[in-house]
Order: structure tokens, then C-alpha cells, then sequence
């Protein structure tokens, strides 16, 4: 039926744009993405997989590149990193203003200076407003899983919107894992042909792409963006359940994970693959007969506030972490969306792991402790030298 | 040469009286034909052109950003092909796909992409109008600014007179990236644009024209003057018409006797401030420059 591999993070993305069939893939090497565009490259090389390739110069070219082969009708696929994202960072809000379902892997990586080449998530956080989708693996089986389903999500009508699957640079991009891999008739069949109606660049019907927005207008193009972020919660969710029929995993609800929340009265949030720690964590403290929580937000943008509100109604000890801070708030960015939709609730907030920082178990168990103590709402950075 | 009647760069545009832009749109079209998409660079054709919900192009068209008419076209030319293999799309038409983009969204912002683009060998032609500044932001100086010309970034001063750099020779640039074909044109005179059009897209491979447009508003004449100064600066030699084709240099029109560069620079506001001594050092200087070519 499949195959298992025992394959990285980056190898496992470019597994799935394999399966997707894309048609055209544009990227630039950085670390630590490079392992995906060279296992692409070598897919294309031996006529394993039939695109185009185009080797650009710089990630703006990457993702204008993508833009315009989306435009065309073609399905497209990139990958970057870090200091590529940020370069590409005008050509986001272009793909999601001009609607084009180009899906992007993200090995999340800390931004300069001091350059810093290992895992934290202010790279596509930075990214947060662009118009994308994030999706945000835990392992490397959810990376593989969540670029198939990324297509399917984003080329869907209700939504036409551009994605980025983000997985942590070095502890999945570079840590080999079991996947299983499903058979291409199977992917192909879940994904469909991709048929742009609302954007393509063929002489038989010119249509004008891209063109001023005046005044007039602007502001309505901003508003049907927000509204397909909107219906792009439900079509994640059936993507996920759909998924799930067909090749027996799935990911929560699609947009949130829950566990062991039900007796919980503290609950971790956090998002990637620290949350296969914390679960290590809870079902150790579980054996002591103590009861903790963790929801796993998968989807960053849309940011799932009903559902996170419903899951958390009963915790009242939240713990978040985040991988990022917003400079001159102290903060990070879950933190700030947390705090902002959970108002009488006690929600401190952990900076961890930035530039790569460890995250450990003890770790884990400070932040456990420091919530169930604190008073108010507190920002602490865990695993700071003295 | 016949100049097919249908017009696939359509009137009603808001570009300025006698603005030298829309005559390259208009020419490159009715050179190209209907199977012919175009990436736009931001700038002042884009903007002129496409004002939501009106647009002038009657081909399919794309505008992204600034500096990446060739990145977004290498794009749109990798899809073709991928489409046309996997999916039989477009049946067996051959598409010409063609990046347009000012000088400043050439020579200087854009230069990475289309470099890249061009390295890369996509079948594509680049058309690089140029107007020698950034005229949709309001004349600023560009790399493509010639030698003492005022713009608001290169005032003339009392101590600076005017742009103090020559301009940035971008057609030999490309034609040091070993493409089958790179020419030089002017829309004053359309035939030999509309040639090298013609003939570019007959060649496989990246194509780069670099084709003079006068500015009515940023170079300071009367807009009834853009194709005589057009044809002024060809005749002066300040900017020659030629094309290298696989590494073959020609010039293209030769004027029998070269007028003196006075003609060209006296009738244009962005040269006012010039002295009959600055317009010697600017003679000497395309003296130098058509002897190399062999003007």
C-alpha cells in the first residue's frame, strides 16, 4: 500500500511536492532548507518528478518566479529559510493579494544578527500579516502530510490563498524519522488537477493580473482576504478530516491538537515540535498522578480563536510558549494573540529556544511550576545564562 | 514593413500627451502579435495602463513588483512549458513571453533579476524602455541618466552640475551574458524597433532589447517634440541603434553626417543649464563612444 522511509524533515517536503506533482519549482539554497531543493533536484534529474526547476538567484526572485508561474495555472512549490523568507517578504503579501495557491516550506531558523543559522520561528512569524497560511508540524510525517494537504487547502475556492508549512530548522529539517509515504495515484486523487477560474495567463482569454488598486478598491481586496482566512478554518478542518479517511492520521481538528486537556487545570500552548517534549513531559507527570494539558496550535494564520476559547474554557494556569518575541513588548507573538482573546484568564508567556537554544525537559517542568504559581500574567525567558 | 492595424495596446490610457511609453507598448504589440504575454515591472507604463477596473493590454498581463518583470516572467515561461507538457495546454501555440520594465526597473533595481533570468536561459524578451530616470516618481535620477542631465535627484547646482556620472551602458551589460540577441532601439524609429521585435522572438532563448523613449514631462519639451528629439538622439549618436546577434555586432542606422550634439541637448529643459563648455566635454565624450562603434 506504502512505503515507510526513515527520511528528514526537508527530504519529507520534498517527498510531498513530489506526490503533489508539481509543475514549477523555483528556489534558492539556504541553510537549513538546502536538503529540500536538493532531493527536488535530484527528483527532476531523474525524471522521478516532471517540472520545471528554475535555479534562481535570490529568494525574491524564488517567490516572484512562483507568482508568476501560479498566475500561468501551474502548481507551484518553494522553500526557504530564515533571511530568504525575509528577502522574499514583499513578494507574500503580493501572492496572497493576487490569490495564487503557492505552497512554501519554512525550516524555521532565528533571523541576523548576530546571524545565527539554528531553530527558532521569528522568521515566519515576521510573516505574520502577509495573507499565508501557517502551518506550523511537530514531526516529520505531519510535514509530509500538511504540504499535501497545504495544496488542497489553498487551492480550494473558498480560500485561494498561499501557504507556508513550517517545520523546525535542524530538529526536523535534520533528524531522520519513519514516514510513511502514500502512493501517488492516492495523493493525486485526493488533490485533484489544478484548474485556476480566476487566474491565468493564456492569449485565448487575456485578462489583466496585478493591476492599481486605487482607493476605491484597496480596501475591499484587504477584506475578501480576511474573509477567505475566515472560511479557510473550515475548509482546514474538512481537509483534515478527508485526509484522515484516506490515509489514517490525522493532525486535531486541523487547526488545533488537544491533549490530555480534559482534567487539565494547567495547559501548555505552543506550536511545533517542542510539543512532542511537552507530551513527553505530561504523560511522565501523568505517571505522578498530576494532570497537564498542552493544545497545539497547528494553524497560526488563521489564527483558530473559537476553537482555542472553547478547548481552554476550563484551564485556568496557561502556559505559552513562543519561539519568537516581539521586540519593545516583551512578548511573543502567541502570547500577544492569547492574551488578546483569553481576557480573565491568568496566560503567562515563555520565550524558549531562541536561535536554538535547548529546550529541555527540566525546562518544561520550570514553566509547569512558574504558571501554577504566578499571580498574573507574566513573560518569563526560560534558559537564559546567568 | 507592414504595421498590422489592430491595436492590442488600446487608446484611452492615462499617459501623458505624446508620452514616449505607450508608443513602445503600442509598437511592441503590433510587432509581437496576440499570443504574447506580458510581465510589467512597476513603473510608469504599469501604472498608466492599469488603473482598477480599466486596463489597456488586450494580451494577458501581469504585474508583481519592482524589481522583477524577468524573475515573474521566468516564471510565467516555466509554467508554459511545464502546461504544455504535462497537460497539453496552449496546444502547440508558441507563446511569446515578454518582460517590460523603465530603466530604473532595469538597470538598477530590477538589475539581479533580470541578470539571473537572462543567465538562466529562459525563452523570453526583455524590453528595457528607457527614459533615462525615474519618471513615475517624479524624475528622479536613474543609472540610465546620462552624463549632466538635471533630474530632482541630480540637480544643477552651483557646485554639482547635474547628473555626474555617465550613463550605465546596459545593452552591452547583456550582451556580456552571451544571449543569442541584444539590440538598441528607438520608438522615433519604428520599423527597425519592430524588426528587432519580430526578429528577437524568432530566437530561441533570453532576447534583450534597450529601446530610447522620450519623456515629455521629465526630459522638459513639448509633447509634439517626443519623436523629433527621439530621432535627434540617434542622429547625434548620443544613442545608437544596433543589435549583436550570437556575439555579432551591427549597427543598424548609420546617419550619413552626425549632428552636432547642441541640436539634441538645446531643446530639452533637462539640459538648460549647460554651457557651450559642458556641451563640448559631452561632444568630445560621444566622439570617443561612436568611434568605438564605428559611427
Amino acid at each position: 500500500m506504502c512505503e515507510v522511509k526513515v527520511i528528514t524533515g526537508t527530504s519529507a517536503a520534498a517527498e510531498a511536492a513530489k506526490l503533489a506533482d508539481v509543475d514549477v519549482i523555483a528556489a534558492y539554497p539556504i541553510t537549513p532548507q538546502t536538503t529540500c531543493v536538493e532531493k527536488l533536484a535530484e527528483f527532476v534529474a531523474n525524471g522521478e518528478l516532471d517540472a520545471e526547476y528554475i535555479k534562481v538567484e535570490s529568494e525574491h526572485s524564488a517567490m516572484s518566479a512562483c507568482i508568476g508561474a501560479a498566475a500561468t495555472g501551474a502548481r507551484t512549490f518553494t522553500a526557504t529559510a530564515s533571511q530568504g523568507l525575509a528577502l522574499m517578504h514583499e513578494m507574500l503579501f503580493i501572492a496572497s493579494g493576487m490569490r495564487l495557491p503557492i505552497v512554501m516550506m519554512v525550516a524555521n531558523r532565528a533571523l541576523s544578527a548576530p546571524i545565527n543559522i539554528w531553530n527558532d520561528q521569528q522568521d515566519s512569524i515576521a510573516e505574520r500579516d502577509s495573507g499565508w497560511i501557517q502551518i506550523y508540524v511537530e514531526d516529520n510525517q505531519e510535514t509530509l502530510d500538511s504540504i499535501i494537504q497545504a495544496y488542497k487547502i489553498a487551492e480550494n475556492e473558498d480560500v485561494l490563498l498561499p501557504v507556508m508549512v513550517c517545520l523546525d530548522g535542524f530538529i526536523l529539517t535534520h533528524t531522520v524519522e519513519p514516514v510513511t509515504i502514500p502512493k501517488a495515484e492516492r495523493v493525486r486523487d485526493f488533490l485533484g488537477v489544478y484548474e485556476p477560474k480566476h487566474a491565468y495567463l493564456d492569449p485565448d482569454r487575456p485578462i489583466t493580473q496585478g493591476p492599481v488598486g486605487v482607493p476605491d478598491c484597496y480596501m475591499e481586496t484587504r477584506k475578501q482576504v480576511e474573509e477567505a482566512m475566515e472560511r479557510a478554518k473550515k475548509v482546514i478542518k474538512e481537509v483534515n478530516e478527508e485526509f484522515s479517511e484516506r490515509f489514517k492520521r490525522k493532525y486535531g481538528n486541523g487547526l488545533v491538537e488537544a491533549y490530555n486537556l480534559d482534567k487539565a487545570d494547567t495547559v501548555l500552548v505552543a506550536m511545533g515540535s517542542v510539543c512532542g517534549t511537552i507530551k513527553y513531559v505530561i504523560d511522565e507527570l501523568k505517571k505522578e498522578g498530576k494532570e497537564v494539558g498542552l493544545l497545539r496550535i497547528r494553524t497560526f494564520r488563521p489564527f483558530p480563536k473559537e476553537d482555542i476559547k472553547e478547548f481552554l474554557k476550563d484551564a485556568n494556569n496557561i502556559a505559552v510558549l513562543d519561539k519568537n518575541i516581539s521586540l519593545g513588548f516583551n512578548k511573543g507573538a502567541l502570547g500577544i494573540e492569547m492574551a488578546s482573546i483569553l481576557k480573565n484568564k491568568k496566560v503567562c508567556n515563555y520565550i524558549v529556544g531562541l536561535g536554538g537554544r535547548d529546550i529541555t525537559i527540566d525546562n518544561i517542568k520550570s514553566i509547569i511550576n512558574h504558571v501554577e504559581k504566578a499571580e498574573d500574567d507574566e513573560t518569563v525567558w526560560v534558559g537564559l545564562k546567568e | 514593413m507592414q504595421f498590422p492595424r489592430e491595436e492590442l495596446f488600446a487608446p484611452g490610457h492615462r499617459g501623458c500627451a505624446g508620452c514616449g511609453a505607450a508608443i513602445v507598448a503600442r509598437l511592441l504589440l503590433k510587432a509581437a502579435g496576440k499570443d504574447t504575454i506580458i510581465s510589467n515591472a512597476t513603473g510608469c507604463l504599469e501604472v498608466m495602463t492599469t488603473p482598477y477596473p480599466e486596463t489597456a493590454w488586450r494580451v494577458p498581463w501581469i504585474h508583481t513588483a519592482f524589481e522583477n518583470a524577468a524573475a515573474t516572467a521566468s516564471g510565467v515561461e516555466a509554467a508554459i512549458k511545464a502546461l504544455k507538457r504535462k497537460r497539453g495546454k496552449y496546444k502547440d501555440k508558441k507563446i511569446n513571453v515578454i518582460a517590460i520594465g523603465g530603466d530604473g526597473g532595469t538597470a538598477d533595481i530590477g538589475f539581479q533579476s533580470l541578470s539571473g533570468a537572462m543567465e538562466r536561459g529562459h525563452d523570453m524578451l526583455y524590453i528595457m524602455y528607457d527614459n533615462e530616470a525615474y519618471m513615475n516618481t517624479g524624475i528622479q535620477r536613474s543609472s540610465s541618466t546620462p552624463f549632466m542631465a538635471a533630474t530632482t535627484t541630480s540637480p544643477a547646482g552651483s557646485k554639482i552640475r547635474g547628473e555626474d556620472r555617465p550613463k550605465k551602458d546596459v545593452a552591452m551589460i547583456m550582451a556580456a551574458h552571451g544571449i543569442p540577441y541584444v539590440a538598441t532601439a528607438c520608438i522615433s524609429y519604428p520599423e527597425d524597433f519592430m524588426r528587432k521585435v519580430k526578429k528577437a522572438l524568432s530566437i530561441e532563448g533570453p532576447k534583450f532589447i534597450q529601446v530610447l523613449q522620450p519623456c515629455t514631462t521629465g526630459w522638459g519639451y513639448p509633447p509634439e517634440k517626443t519623436i523629433e528629439i527621439g530621432r535627434l538622439a540617434v542622429e547625434t549618436g548620443i544613442f545608437p541603434l544596433y543589435e549583436i546577434e550570437n556575439g555579432e555586432f551591427r549597427i543598424t542606422y548609420k546617419p550619413a553626417k552626425r549632428k552636432p550634439v547642441k541640436e539634441y541637448l538645446k531643446m530639452q529643459k533637462r539640459y538648460r543649464h549647460l554651457t557651450d563648455e559642458d556641451i563640448e566635454r559631452i561632444q568630445k565624450y560621444i566622439d570617443e563612444k561612436c568611434k568605438l562603434l564605428g559611427l
